[in-house]
């Protein structure tokens, strides 16, 4: 792979890598406060509930690449964690009248209790059958959600109520909803990174790279493997429970099999293993799929072509691309 | 040639040749001009029943209202949903804040059309809903902005259920979908059956989704020896499961009856008489039914993929042309200024058109005419092309529909 020249030829950032703030390389600053600044001034001239899907989808993507980046585990039912966090935030925040804050957290709690059981399963395979037992274990979660009463079926949990936030700021306005989407999303993201950078983040990172030998040093790997997807599903869980409020709908589509191979996809067009790539990857992505929509039937295809560009051509995907072309690590 | 960055870089380098591509143009702010946003499935299980073709149907619609000639503009915009709720919601959030669309038309599929029925009455527009089933949108989540307008699964249950066992099919054996919408169907029409004097001999539930061989299922009903086999499901489920008993020659002889609680025109079509003769269903719209619906189908023109239009397209006709009357009735800048004001006039106003005929619209929204009970032809009977139905009988529009207070619609009790 790509990461052993990345890491020479950015030797001597790679020197300054623990010296910053929260442990960013320059260049990482650099587009840390670039995104910072778009977050912050684009819901002037954007469109704010398009960005609030963005950051949404971003935080999902980030907490995916989590997995797959950084312990290089290809989790395909990522989509049980973010759809079941958004039925029991929807749930609680509707027919329970629960606070937002509060059923936004219990949407996260719900991915880390599927995540234990599921991860606990999952990580005694690798490869393929790793992706396999978490695609049937999602579709059993699928399942669940078509056949349980409380979830709606095929018509989901309609009218959830975005709430008031600590009982002051009301969130039916859509720029206050904004700043609490960006809120979550930026400490989400600020946590993945504090994870990647941190001891824990280095044993991961040296279990991706060399399993047998990260066993051989001592560690036991599997309950490193198991933290880290428990820690995925958590932040998709509270990736899909911000989404219900957003829309004030939780559906199949959340849980559907399609949704984990979005956020694949989206890592995939990002840049798998980059901090920023699944952001970048989760813009291009739902941007797509919003401003095709008058295209209709194209709007699929144009995805799958894109897709098919990033595998032959872009195997780094867009943000991998830009930081072996820089020679730096995004 | 081998496609690598370079390739694919000049490719996109050129993009902008490709300008051909029909990118909108910047809105005009006009006070009077009217935006309707049509919202399907174009690329999906519907597109068929809807699609394109909506909006083709809703542009006659525009143009036959004769509003453009009082010097009000219509902007008619179409979109996929791609039967997500997210994407379905974000699209027509998107209309209503930044193009300033008045009346959203179509949306079928049910978790899309309730998610856009709680939307549309948070902003006070308009919602015509044409495709979607559920007969929740005039009942427990009825709204004041939301009118629906041509069926919903309760319609199709008392058509199929009620009129079926009139016309001789006693009992019954149900082929179910294992699902709320499955379930709710079956639950609807058994209840029509027994009121009608039928009987249920029996049921079974298939897995969904995923059912592909109904074989045993169907073998399941023929030894009910029930006169009619009732499938409580929709989509591929319907059309493999009509398939197959064709295959086991179940209609044959005329004992047995296959009775679809969802079926479209459109789908009869892709099935072929030969396999689809003898299948009984309730439709509100078929376009050989009588002189005005022949003149409708001969000016909307060919549907894309050289089709009929379905009742899901009439609908939108339908509906749309009766919006811009009320809009004319009413002033634009009235119409524009509040959705629930459109539809109390639209609800006021009695609706006259080619494709339903005389109606009228409910206090909860629920649009009235009749609706049909239809056979399928043989290939024999057929005598040209979409020659496809016999009528069985009609069930007028009093009869056709939920009774007003049985639904659970706030609006009624207020």
């Amino acid at each position: 792979m790509a990461e052993g020249t990345i890491a020479t030829a950015g030797g001597i950032a790679a020197r300054h890598e623990e010296t910053g703030l929260w442990g960013f390389t320059k260049p990482q600053a650099v587009a840390f406060l670039l995104m910072l600044a778009f977050v912050l001034v684009s819901p002037f001239f954007l469109y704010p509930v398009f960005l609030m899907k963005v950051l949404c989808f971003a935080l999902f993507a980030c907490a995916f690449n989590l997995l797959i980046g950084y312990v290089g585990l290809l989790s395909f039912g990522h989509a049980a964690y973010f759809g079941m966090g958004a039925y029991i935030t929807g749930y609680a925040a509707k027919a329970w009248g629960v606070p937002p804050e509060l059923a936004i957290l219990m949407g996260g709690a719900t991915g880390a209790l599927l995540g234990i059981p599921f991860g606990w399963l999952a990580i005694r395979r690798a490869g393929i059958y790793f992706a396999m037992i978490t695609l049937a274990l999602a579709q059993m979660v699928y399942f669940f959600a078509l056949q349980a009463p409380f979830t709606g079926g095929e018509d989901g949990i309609q009218a959830i109520p975005r709430g008031t936030l600590f009982g002051v700021f009301d969130l039916t306005a859509d720029l206050t909803m904004y700043w609490l989407v960006a809120a979550i999303f930026l400490a989400g993201f600020l946590l993945i990174h504090r994870i990647v950078h941190s001891p824990f983040g280095q044993v991961m990172k040296a279990i991706r790279d060399n399993e047998p030998r990260a066993t051989s040093l001592g560690y036991r790997t599997d309950d490193y493997k198991l933290m880290a997807f428990v820690l995925s599903a958590t932040l998709a869980g509270i990736a899909g429970g911000t989404k219900a409020l957003v829309f004030n709908i939780a559906t199949l589509t959340d849980v559907h099999w399609a949704m984990s191979g979005e956020v694949v996809l989206m890592s995939l067009v990002g840049g798998l293993g980059t901090i920023f790539g699944p952001v970048v990857g989760a813009a291009v992505i739902i941007t797509m799929q919003n401003y095709l929509a008058e295209f209709g039937a194209w709007v699929l295809v144009i995805q799958g072509v894109i897709f098919i560009a990033c595998v032959l051509a872009f195997r780094r995907g867009i943000l991998g691309e830009i930081a072996h072309a820089l020679r730096v690590k995004l | 040639m081998t496609v690598n960055r370079r390739t694919l870089l000049g490719a996109v380098a050129t993009a902008p040749v490709w300008g051909a591509l029909p990118f909108r143009s910047a809105r005009a702010q006009a006070a009077n001009t009217i935006r309707i946003g049509v919202l399907n499935d174009q690329s999906g299980l519907y597109r068929d029943i809807s699609g394109p073709g909506s909006t083709q149907a809703v542009r006659l619609a525009v143009q036959e209202s004769g509003i453009t000639q009082r010097g009000v503009n219509v902007e008619v915009v179409e979109a996929d949903h791609q039967n997500r709720p997210d994407v379905g919601s974000t699209v027509v959030r998107q209309w209503i804040d930044r193009d300033g669309i008045d009346v959203v038309v179509d949306v079928p599929t049910s978790s899309v059309a309730l998610a856009v029925n709680t939307l549309v009455r948070e902003k006070n527009k308009v919602f015509i809903n044409s495709g979607a089933a559920t007969s929740d949108l005039t009942g427990a989540q009825c709204s004041p902005n939301t009118i629906h307008w041509t069926y919903d699964t309760y319609n199709l249950a008392k058509g199929t259920g009620g009129a079926m066992v009139r016309a001789g099919g006693q009992t019954w054996f149900f082929i179910t979908a294992d699902y709320a919408f499955g379930h709710a169907l079956e639950r609807d029409t058994t209840a029509f059956v027994t009121a009608a004097g039928g009987r249920v001999l029996g049921g079974v539930r298939t897995p969904f989704p995923g059912t592909t061989d109904f074989s045993s299922f169907l073998q399941q009903a023929q030894r009910s020896r029930a006169q009619v086999i009732g499938l409580a499901n929709a989509g591929g489920d319907t059309i493999n499961s009509i398939k197959q008993a064709a295959e086991f020659r179940i209609t044959r002889g005329g004992r047995t009856k296959l009775a679809g609680l969802l079926v479209f025109v459109t789908d009869i079509h892709s099935l072929g008489l030969e396999v689809a003769q003898g299948l009984v269903l309730t439709e509100t719209f078929y376009w050989d039914l009588n002189d005005r619906t022949r003149a409708f189908t001969q000016r909307v023109g060919a549907m894309p993929g050289n089709l009929r239009p379905s009742m899901v397209q009439a609908g939108c006709y339908s509906g749309v042309l009766h919006y811009l009357k009320a809009v004319a009735d009413m002033g634009v800048a009235a119409a524009k200024a509040s959705g629930a004001e459109a539809v109390n006039r639209m609800k006021a106003m009695p609706t006259s058109d080619d494709a339903f005929g005389e109606g009228s619209i409910r206090a909860d929204g629920r649009k009235l005419h009749p609706a049909y009970l239809f056979e399928v032809k043989t290939p024999e009977e057929s005598k040209g092309a979409w020659d496809y139905y016999k009528l069985i009988s009609t069930i007028p529009a009093n009869e056709a529909f939920r009774p007003l207070n049985e639904g659970g619609c706030a609006l009624v009790r207020s």
